[in-house]
């Protein structure tokens, strides 16, 4: 039997490696897995919960949240094909030239 | 059925017309129409004129006190004030960059658009009353901004600027709606109203603290507080210098207008857990941020510390809480922002030796070759340091007052203190521009620049009015917070 806890410690799982990964990782492409992650750890929240609840909005929500990922995607993209064009490197910290 | 949807769009009107604009911009600015500075610049303002009709229109047609789209959107006069503030930016931000994008040979087509589309997120944000519509509304702005960000592609550090923005933000989003999922999970919906309903009988669990810290983390991110500020002084030195004047006003007021809306009319049940870690950050914000700024020698940079700084004071309204503690932030975050975009003005007009002509030292004897440009960067400067008779002053009294009034003796001392530090790193430019001898043709000329030049003088009217005569600015502020009573529907 699935309960809610088993989602809800996938989706702990899965957001603690999306932002242990953006402290620890340097690649861009890998970054932006770690989004992705982030983000698909609350949906899957919002769908457990919801299910739970009996209340279609943590879906509709989800519906949401999966088109505004994607949407960062194709900006976080963009931004990875600039930096290769400027510097043929997708690591970020050979594009460091500013303190901090 | 019918009507409600005709209210609901009536309701939406400004933001409709705003996107249209935006669409226009953005079709004008294809193909051969893409060198037209002027045109597009002219377009741009003339939608944001349009949008602020809609919003007369729009408010005028209403009924007050309703809510549109299910709940999701409400036209209040907290909402209206805010979006006033933004149509105010967006109006000027053409103004700022009209010269610049031509100086610098980039497109301005996408650009003007892009900052009204970041306008119709910030929008949505001021009227959300639902979680799901402040967040899609956030989004809207947040990835417009990175964009923007990292407009000049050309240039190392734009692009830089734009990474950093970037990766940050996608983290800080994320761990919002993480926190977002959580909050739901405990309340059972994301509406706010209902969400301060359910928390009257709610049990306070880790999973509830948890979701709130997570939210809050992430709001205090987009406002730029410690120890959430790491991003804020390499985007601010590295993005187009119009767009850091942007950024330092109108996403951090939208990020104020959520920061109020949640947690004193969503999340007030909770006010006892969140009071400490906003407290904290504004306290490490206000020291952090102007300790920073002493050691800059970018101008670029130390504003960016400046409007760090900034941030803290503004969180001491939000703690404060009561009504006058909302008027307070209001009416900061007008005085903020017309200040911070002058100050910005004037850095747009020097930086005549290419992307990195920025430094303090550019300053030197600019008293004597330009005396009008000198005095107005002076008043700019000593508004942001909150020195009567400019608006500055004005905008800090009202912060201090109210955080007194709730009894945050301690955290207002902090202000003080830090404030009269500020002064240090604002003087410290004047004192360049008066005090010090340029070298010929070493110093930064003004260049003839007329649309900023007029962005300017609108921000220079404005900071003299608010400070000689502030009355009808804060009385509007007052209203305003009357209105939303902190209590929301």
């Amino acid at each position: 039997m699935i309960t809610i806890t088993h989602y809800l410690v996938l989706s702990l799982v899965l957001f603690t490696l999306g932002v242990v990964g953006m402290v620890i990782r340097r690649n861009f492409i890998t970054l932006l897995m770690c989004v992705e992650l982030i983000i698909n750890a609350a949906t899957i929240n919002f769908i457990a919960f919801s299910r739970q609840a009996g209340d279609v909005t943590g879906q509709v929500f989800a519906v949401f949240l999966i088109t505004i990922a994607a949407a960062e995607a194709a900006i976080g993209l963009g931004i990875i094909v600039a930096l290769v064009r400027l510097k043929q490197t997708v690591q970020l910290d050979q594009a460091n030239v500013m303190r901090g | 059925m019918n009507m409600d949807l005709r209210a609901d769009l009536l309701a939406l009107l400004p933001e409709l017309t705003l996107t249209a604009g935006a669409l226009v911009v953005l079709l004008a600015g294809v193909g051969g129409g893409g060198r037209r500075h002027g045109g597009l610049a002219v377009t741009a303002l003339a939608s944001v004129g349009l949008t602020a009709i809609a919003l007369k229109i729009a408010v005028d047609v209403s009924e007050a006190g309703r809510l549109f789209f299910s709940g999701m959107f409400v036209l209040d006069p907290f909402a209206v004030f805010f979006k006033v503030l933004f149509l105010l930016t967006a109006a000027l931000a053409p103004l700022l960059s009209r010269d610049y994008l031509e100086r610098h040979d980039y497109r301005p087509g996408e650009y003007h658009s892009l900052v009204l589309f970041a306008t119709v997120g910030m929008m949505v944000m001021a009227s959300g009353t639902n979680l799901a519509s402040i967040y899609v509304g956030l989004e809207l702005m947040a990835l417009s901004t990175y964009v923007l960000a990292g407009y000049f592609r050309r240039e190392v550090k734009s692009h830089e600027a734009a990474s950093k923005y970037f990766v940050l933000g996608a983290l800080s989003s994320g761990v919002l709606v993480y926190g977002l999922s959580l909050l739901f999970g405990e309340l059972g919906s994301l509406d706010l109203a209902a969400m301060a309903a359910a928390l009257g009988g709610a049990e306070r669990t880790p999973t509830l603290l948890t979701g709130m810290a997570l939210l809050a983390c992430g709001f205090l991110f987009k406002v730029a507080a410690v120890p959430f500020h790491m991003w804020t002084p390499d985007v601010y030195e590295g993005a187009p210098t119009p767009i850091t004047a942007f950024l330092s006003v109108g996403p951090k007021a939208a990020a104020f207008a959520i920061f109020l809306r949640v947690f004193l009319g969503g999340l007030e049940g909770l006010t006892p857990y969140w009071v400490w870690l906003v407290g904290g950050s504004a306290a490490l914000t206000m020291i952090w941020g102007n300790l920073a700024a002493l050691t800059q020698d970018n101008v670029k940079r130390m504003l960016a510390y400046s409007s760090i700084a900034h941030a803290g004071y503004a969180l001491l309204g939000l703690l404060a809480g009561s009504e006058l503690g909302v008027q307070s932030v209001l009416f900061y975050m007008l005085v903020y922002l017309v200040s911070n975009l002058g100050a910005f003005g004037f850095v747009i007009l020097l930086e005549s030796r290419g992307y990195a002509g920025e430094t303090v030292a550019d300053y030197a004897g600019l008293a004597r070759r330009q005396p009008l440009a000198a005095f107005g960067m002076l008043v700019f400067l000593l508004s942001l340091g909150g020195i009567p008779p400019t608006a500055g002053f004005m905008g800090k009294l009202y912060v201090f007052a109210a955080a007194v009034n709730a009894g945050f003796v301690w955290l207002v001392v902090v202000a003080v203190v830090m404030s009269a530090v500020s002064l240090y790193y604002y003087l410290r430019i004047a004192m360049q521009m008066y005090l010090r001898e340029g070298q010929e043709g070493e110093g930064a000329e003004v260049l003839a620049a007329p649309w900023t030049a007029r962005a300017i003088g609108v921000c220079g009217v404005f900071v003299g009015i608010i400070g000689v005569y502030p009355a009808p600015f804060a009385a509007a502020a007052r209203t305003t917070a009357a209105l939303i009573g902190v209590t929301l529907p």
